[in-house]
């Protein structure tokens, strides 16, 4: 049962420093959040693996969630200014 | 360039190699009693039974008085930047039904939360969680103010976990107790009127945060909604 429990373990952890890395280096703000969400929903299992299910609880719900929504929108209006910003302002912007 | 990224590799180096230190003292470095155990055993002073609710409300209250504060200041700072954009195109069918059926057990299952904190996980910020994210799913099914009360009441709400927390202590105060010092009698009520002002706070001013701005004062037919009347 705890070699079962330390491989879960091994690969939650490999699991969520590889989702880590992929939201840092992601190009794309839409994928990054996309990639933080997931990373939250994995940081709320290890939570409830270290015995702290109230964090666990919180991190789901804020932290992969509400935080998810916010950088959502946020990474939509990013990329919807985006194009407009790159082809009309750097001209002007740039001196 | 490529200097700066060196620098950069080698602070991040040598913070990781802190950290692991830090972390490694932290676990084998203490041999006396620690912060833990004394909370444990003093926990049936604190008139909850949940070890984390015992230590956020009451053992060190004033650090959820000022997270609180925290929150509040984060609502005003996202208000300054002007008005809520419009909203979303109102949901077809099907995800009109489902917001009508998620969203009255969101608010349900806050009430859970809230209640279930003082002897097991929840509490409420979790609770308060629950809120904003039923008045998230009500922004995304179309509802421009997300289910929140009219501007006056929605200012009330978002105040009303400071507020809540400070008047209660200054009363404790008033009544010789000490400032954030619950007597055993009264803790347990103290602790949940608390709560349930900071989980409506909470809930308010999450919801706030995902429109972006500071509400339009409502006159459109959708503006009241079933769900907003209860926040």
């Amino acid at each position: 049962m705890t070699e079962v429990l330390l491989a879960f373990d091994l690969l939650l952890s490999t699991t969520l420093v590889g989702l880590a890395m992929a939201a840092l280096t992601s190009r794309e703000p839409r994928r990054a959040v996309i990639l933080f969400i997931a990373f939250g929903l994995l940081l709320a299992l290890v939570w409830a693996r270290l015995r702290a299910p109230d964090v666990a609880l919180a991190e789901a719900a804020i932290g992969a969630g509400l935080a998810g929504a916010l950088m959502l929108s946020a990474a939509r209006r990013a990329t919807g200014s985006r194009p407009s910003r790159n082809k009309t302002r750097p001209a002007n912007e740039e001196r | 360039m490529r200097a700066r990224n060196l620098v950069i590799a080698v602070t991040l180096a040598f913070l990781g190699i802190y950290l692991a230190w830090v972390f490694l003292e932290g676990v084998t470095g203490q041999t006396d009693a620690r912060l833990a155990d004394l909370a444990l055993a003093r926990i049936p002073e604190s008139g909850v039974s949940n070890p984390v609710t015992a230590v956020l409300l009451n053992f060190r209250a004033y650090d959820t008085l000022l997270e609180l504060a925290v929150l509040l200041a984060a609502i005003l700072g996202i208000w300054s930047t002007g008005s809520a954009v419009p909203g979303f195109v109102p949901a077809g069918p099907v995800l009109s039904s489902l917001t009508a059926s998620v969203v009255p057990l969101l608010v349900l299952t806050a009430g859970y939360m809230l209640w279930v904190g003082a002897h097991s996980p929840g509490g409420a910020f979790q609770a308060g969680a629950l809120l904003g994210a039923a008045g998230v799913i009500m922004r995304l099914s179309g509802r421009p103010n997300a289910g929140l009360p009219p501007l006056p009441w929605l200012r009330v709400a978002t105040v009303l976990g400071v507020l809540a927390f400070t008047v209660t202590a200054l009363a404790l105060m008033g009544a010789g107790a000490g400032f954030l010092t619950f007597p055993l009698a009264v803790a347990k009520w103290v602790i949940l009127a608390i709560e349930t002002a900071a989980t409506l706070a909470i809930g308010a001013a999450l919801a706030a945060a995902y429109l972006a701005g500071e509400p339009v004062v409502a006159t459109g037919t959708t503006a009241t909604s079933p769900g907003g009347s209860e926040r």
